[in-house]
């Protein structure tokens, strides 16, 4: 696998400011990227797939640990 | 075959805007939807930050109606650009600082300028002559299209046999016979077609969609402003005036106090930004102090703060005090009584 992989934290975000920063993240990678956001408003665990489900991405990861929610996204082709 | 034309619509969230593109999408054309965010919409905040919310299912609207639409949504950060609207809303505010008027020709205004940058033909929203007060009203409907820049090619396909008609009607992209012709605050039409359309579980119609629009909210918006002699705003300043308590003893500070433990935790991320007290020999809140404070404000503080604790009868209770740079002092204070905390310090 060639892709980027980044993470942004989106921690004290409340949405839709964490679905905000994946968009406007996502828009500068290619398709095969992995994004990860690193989140406190466990409003994300919804809104970030419901984002992906819409614009052609997907979630390949949810991790929750320690009151944070880490959500990786693979870049679609949008 | 003619070319496919493309519009952008407008969404809130709410049921408006979900039928007005549904009715467009019927007609052969393919939209996407955009939502501004502009730092005081309702959606989601309280929700995530009070801990008895979470337990009910949450959901971002207009994500839920971009999808049940099969539609794009982008979601557009125009935080710091409102500011000036909130400021100097050139049609005034609503009931409250509500500046619905120059919001709606700023947001048409944005999508203006979305439409031309990405090669669309229209944009559409979900309005209803005499639906708002402000906003929606059959005078002043015209006015947002001429100041907004967006002219004619706004569609408004819930109340357009109201309406003149517009670009997309003339040009025969849209059927105008197959648009509708809403009026008034009776919400029953759109209910109807709600259920014409298959669609349930929409979000409650009406509701309010803006924190400007309550009352409680523009009083601590306003007290912010006059605490610093200035019309100013962060982001965190106007998310934490959704959360807590909110107590002027003085007009150089005020203490924001937690209600449970939801906000608790949410107001205790800002302990970088604001020195703060948390309860020790009882349960009770966690309290953010918002101004320069020396050592009689903190008890002061500190007593309103154990008036909100299960110590509040006790002849003394411990709270820890820390700066913004993680000093901490212990104090003991007696709680203040109910009427030691006049109604003019709750904001």
């Amino acid at each position: 696998m060639n892709g980027r992989y980044e993470t942004i934290d989106c921690q004290r975000l409340l949405c839709p400011m964490p679905v905000i920063r994946v968009q406007d993240r996502v828009e500068q990678l290619h398709a095969g990227d992995l994004l990860t956001a690193i989140c406190t408003d466990p409003g994300a665990l919804q809104d970030i797939p419901a984002w992906c489900r819409i614009n052609g991405h997907e979630v390949v990861e949810t991790e929750t640990r320690d009151g944070e929610y880490l959500i990786t996204v693979r870049v679609g082709t949008g | 075959m003619g070319e496919s034309r493309k519009a952008l619509s407008l969404i809130s969230g709410g049921l408006d805007s979900l039928l007005a593109t549904k009715v467009v999408q019927q007609q052969g054309i393919y939209v996407e939807g955009i939502n501004y965010f502009t730092g005081f919409c309702v959606e989601g905040h309280t929700h995530a930050i009070r801990k008895r919310d979470r337990a009910r299912p949450k959901r971002n609207n207009a994500l839920w109606v971009a999808e049940q639409l099969g539609i794009k949504l982008h979601i557009v950060d125009i935080v710091d650009e409102y500011k000036d609207i909130v400021f100097n809303p050139r049609y005034g505010y609503g009931a409250n600082l509500n500046p619905c008027l120059d919001c709606k020709i700023f947001m048409l205004h944005k999508a203006a300028e979305w439409i031309d940058a990405n090669g669309f033909d229209f944009v559409i929203t979900g309005e209803v002559v005499g639906q708002r007060p402000k906003s929606q009203r059959k005078d002043t409907m015209p006015l947002v299209q001429r100041d907004s820049g967006i002219g004619d090619r706004l569609l408004r396909p819930l109340s357009a046999h109201n309406l003149p008609p517009t670009l997309p009607e003339r040009e025969g992209w849209i059927d105008r016979g197959r648009l509708y012709g809403f009026s008034g605050r009776s919400r029953k039409p759109q209910m109807a077609l709600a259920a014409e359309f298959g669609f349930e579980d929409y979000a409650q119609p009406a509701g309010g969609c803006c924190f400007l629009t309550d009352a409680n909210y523009s009083v601590k918006l306003q007290d912010l402003w006059q605490s610093r002699g200035e019309r100013r705003y962060e982001l965190d300043d106007i998310m934490l005036l959704k959360v807590g308590r909110h107590i002027r003893p003085r007009s150089h500070f005020k203490v924001i106090v937690s209600r449970e433990q939801g906000e608790g935790n949410f107001l205790s991320g800002y302990r970088k930004q604001y020195p703060s007290l948390n309860m020790i020999s009882h349960g009770g809140p966690f309290a953010l102090l918002d101004g320069e404070v020396d050592a009689e404000d903190v008890e002061l503080a500190a007593r309103i703060v154990g008036r909100y604790s299960q110590g509040r009868d006790a002849n003394e209770v411990e709270l820890e005090y820390c700066t913004r740079d993680g000093n901490k002092t212990p104090l003991r204070v007696r709680p203040m009584n109910a009427d030691e905390i006049p109604a003019e310090w709750l904001l």
